[in-house]
């Protein structure tokens, strides 16, 4: 496979959300508006590109045994970096987005991506495979942030596109999370296949 | 009545699933019958205690004497997941028709972030020991009840005829999105 497809395929053709259904609980939970779906989608692209790098260097020292729990104290040393870096730095996104940034080391993603694909490969493309999937990731959950804040409050990236009075409030709260991306996932199945 | 409102709290108002976003990964992948959601239940209440119990014991212990609350992560992620294979190693000798019954379970749990997310949230929270084990077991319960009725949705779900491009995932989730409405009925009762 060509560096080319092995960066874009995280975009549509094995997007890790719409198409992989992995990594749900942040994408369902952080989407309230565009920019934290963006914020959180980058945070999360940061982890993987260094922990595949990280780990597509370290996986042959690491016996077979232990693997997993190795892949995970690296992954969860990046994620406390992002924390870190992010209370400083960002302290309104960090504060929106709360627990779900500790949680980036469970999600299922990250691990999925090191082992199933840094591990067994070299580390340039594994930091294409890790960014691209990671674009992927930010790229479906601004979408799905977007469309939520467009229906719920009618802003997109906090731009006003019509009055706050046509919002449907529903589309912002938790319910409006599952119906957005169950109707995001059909409109994808039907496009796909046509 | 403190442990009452965290209960009624836990399970109804903040549900860990629907309105909370954690466990979601379990909640669409094991939900397709109710005899497997309700083993999945078990073996995540068990965990969640026992995982709450120690990572509480630590963060007092550990990590707030020596100031090193920046390796929470680190630490509450290795806790659980080393917890889990014990808990497996454990239940196959002690009991292992209770295994049998968990055993294929066992193994998911570890990427089911409403573990870690209990886990830090008593920690935020400021529960003390009891509120927390209190706390831990109505978030598992809350945890199941949000599970059972899904998979029983989706029983139902299978009989009828769905159109092409909404089945499987789309589907699940909108009917998701439907009982996560009915439960903001109870929003406001603590």
């Amino acid at each position: 496979m060509s560096q080319l497809n092995n960066f874009t395929k995280g975009f549509i053709k094995e997007n890790p959300v719409f198409v992989l259904l992995l990594g749900m609980c942040p994408t369902l939970g952080v989407t309230t508006s565009a920019v934290n779906g963006l914020g959180m989608g980058l945070a999360t692209t940061f982890v993987l590109v260094m922990s595949n790098l990280a780990i597509s260097l370290v996986a042959n020292l690491i016996p077979d045994k232990v693997r997993i729990p190795g892949f995970i104290i690296i992954i969860a040393s990046f994620v406390t970096m992002v924390d870190m870096s992010m209370a400083a730095y960002l302290p309104s996104l960090h504060e929106s987005l709360g627990l779900f940034i500790p949680l980036i080391v469970v999600n299922c993603i990250v691990l999925g991506r090191a082992e199933s694909y840094a591990s067994k490969n070299k580390a340039m493309p594994s930091i294409i495979d890790g960014l691209g999937m990671g674009l992927g990731f930010a790229f479906a959950l601004t979408l799905l942030g977007g469309t939520r804040e467009l229906l719920g409050s009618g802003k997109f990236f906090n731009f006003a596109i019509f009055d706050e009075g046509y919002g449907m409030l529903i589309f912002v709260l938790a319910p409006g999370a599952f119906l957005a991306l169950g109707y995001i996932i059909a409109i994808i199945n039907k496009l796909r296949k046509a | 009545m403190e442990y009452i409102i965290i209960i009624i709290s836990a399970i109804f108002v903040n549900n860990i699933v629907l309105s909370q976003f954690l466990g979601i990964c379990p909640f669409l992948g094991v939900s397709k019958k109710v005899s497997t959601a309700v083993g999945m239940t078990g073996a995540v209440t068990f965990v969640m205690v026992l995982a709450t119990i120690v990572t509480y014991l630590i963060q007092k212990f550990v990590l707030d004497p020596f100031d090193i609350g920046f390796m929470q992560t680190i630490t509450f992620i290795l806790v659980i997941a080393s917890l889990v294979q014990m808990v497996e190693i454990m239940l196959k000798k002690v009991s292992p028709s209770l295994y049998q019954a968990l055993g294929v379970f066992l193994p998911l749990i570890t990427t089911n972030c409403a573990v870690l997310g209990v886990a830090i949230m008593v920690i935020q929270k400021n529960y003390n020991l009891m509120e927390s084990v209190v706390f831990s077991a109505a978030t598992a319960i809350g945890f199941g009840l949000a599970l059972v009725l899904f998979a029983g949705l989706r029983e139902h779900l299978d009989l009828v005829k769905i159109p092409k491009g909404m089945q499987g995932t789309p589907i699940a989730l909108i009917t998701a999105g439907l009982l996560a409405m009915a439960f903001m009925g109870f929003a406001g009762i603590v």
